[in-house]
């Protein structure tokens, strides 16, 4: 993918949300680190624009509620949760870049749940590359990408890596 | 990213990158003492024994606050009551509470070099919570925590640390983070508090208050620790008081925008007055909540590598 097809499947994702929930009212963006979060901001900026409503963004720092922290040689480095506004009762648009395992997800679910009880949590992901290890699903897609175990999607984004665009690393490094 | 060494035994020594790993990642947890659920699922499955052969009241419910908001699982341990009154030996107790299944071990301990010793006998991973008069590392680092907050660095800054430094570890700790991140470090007190050769430490001494605050940022005071005050080494708490009090008065030698620590538990009217620390000026209580957050950041940068790395 390039800057013009990221862009294109956002403001899709946009639409799709708005149709989905009938309208923005209530709905709330919360993106995760770090490329996760950045496609949060574009999206949000792109519902406000068509749905008129300025939308709350947030981010959430899943580390701490990872499942193989104890396991790691290297512990991940903790940042910031940023989420000031209240989730209780909106519906949530939790943004990631690539849906994968799973596993991200469901440490966001429950870092998210710990901060209240809303409405209902959304998945929206720019890159769906398949291999499930849990049972969760996106609501939200930009691409459904097919891949193997031993293939690295690689989502770059502008505010992060100078360009926008979606490669596949066929060199076996494995891992998203 | 990972702390040098598996345990924290103490400040001397520890590189730069290390402090600030810990400062940065303290940041992030500070944050999840805000929430309104302030706990997160990081450390479940990880047994906590806090080990205290000494009294202590911020340190131990600090180091309890941040196990449990990490959900660790904590035990603790105090030498008055349990079977140290019957004579059983430092080694002995640790290798009894370790073959209970557990994998840290954060110990208080009167003897210099306690947690050390411990690294050589037992598995677990040591965390130092005041050793002696040696090191007292996690207030040093919750110290230097809190300066960088409200300054946004420790380089160039001028700290004095002041009192009672020949008996604490407190001060030890500070000096030798401070000075690895590059603040200009005093320390004053009556030379009977001073410990011989302080100069070796790389800080300036002084045994004048008013030229020792003079243009400094920070004033750490330590406190007067009269429990180990029998030998005659001060003519009276009110002499001491008199010539090393921390007075509104004495402020005025600071700088703009200066800063009043003190570790705690203090003497009011002692080594600091009453009016200093519930002043504006004083941190002495968020130092108290940044314990909490440097402490979880500590345990959680201590608890990886168990298991092979799995790059996913």
């Amino acid at each position: 993918m390039n800057e013009k097809s990221i862009a294109l499947a956002l403001t899709r994702i946009a639409h799709e949300i708005i149709e989905r929930n009938k309208g923005t009212e209530n709905v709330v963006i919360i993106g995760i680190r770090t490329r996760g979060a950045i496609l949060a901001e574009r999206l949000a900026e792109i519902l406000s624009r068509i749905g008129k409503l300025s939308l709350p963004v947030g981010v959430i720092d899943i580390t701490l509620y990872r499942d193989d922290v104890q396991d790691k040689l290297d512990q991940p480095v903790v940042q910031k949760t940023d989420m000031l506004f209240d989730i209780v009762d909106k519906i949530v648009i939790l943004v990631d870049d690539v849906l994968y395992t799973g596993r991200t997800i469901r440490a966001a679910l429950d870092e998210i749940i710990d901060f209240g009880r809303p409405r209902a949590i959304q998945l929206a992901v720019l890159i769906d590359r398949g291999h499930r290890e849990l049972p969760i699903g996106p609501d939200f897609i930009g691409k459904v990408v097919p891949t193997s175990h031993s293939e690295r999607v690689e989502v770059h984004l502008t505010e992060q890596d100078g360009v926008d665009e979606v490669n596949i690393d066929r060199s076996g490094r494995g891992g998203v | 990213m990972s702390l040098r060494s598996r345990h924290l035994l103490g400040l001397e020594g520890m590189p730069a990158d290390d402090i600030n790993l810990i400062l940065d990642t303290a940041v992030s947890f500070k944050e999840i003492l805000t929430r309104k659920i302030p706990k997160v699922p990081t450390l479940r499955g990880v047994t906590v024994v806090n080990l205290f052969y000494e009294p202590s009241t911020r340190t131990r419910i600090s180091f309890e606050l941040a196990e449990k908001r990490l959900s660790a699982d904590t035990v603790n341990f105090s030498a008055t009551g349990s079977s140290v009154a019957k004579g059983e030996t430092l080694k002995d107790t640790v290798l009894n509470i370790e073959a209970m299944k557990i994998d840290i071990v954060v110990i208080r301990h009167q003897a210099s070099g306690a947690p050390h010793y411990l690294t050589s006998v037992c598995q677990s991973i040591i965390v130092n919570a005041g050793d002696g008069a040696h090191e007292h590392p996690t207030q040093g680092l919750l110290d230097i925590y809190t300066i960088r907050e409200k300054y946004g660095r420790i380089e160039g800054l001028k700290v004095v640390i002041v009192g009672d430094i020949k008996h604490s570890r407190v001060a030890r700790s500070n000096i030798w983070g401070l000075l690895t991140l590059g603040a200009d470090v005093s320390v004053c007190g009556p030379p009977t508090l001073l410990p011989v050769e302080m100069e070796k430490f790389g800080v300036k001494v002084f045994d004048e208050i008013d030229r020792a605050l003079a243009g400094a940022d920070v004033v750490n005071v330590m406190r007067l620790q009269r429990e180990r005050q029998q030998s005659g080494l001060l003519p009276s708490l009110r002499e001491y008081s008199r010539y090393y009090g921390i007075t509104t008065e004495r402020l005025k030698k600071l700088n703009e925008n200066f800063t009043i620590m003190h570790p705690g538990p203090m003497n009011r009217g002692v080594e600091i007055s009453s009016e200093v620390a519930e002043g504006p000026y004083s941190v002495i209580l968020p130092q108290v909540t940044n314990g909490v957050a440097v402490r979880m950041a500590i345990l959680y940068l201590l608890s990886g590598g168990r298991g092979k790395f799995d790059e996913q």
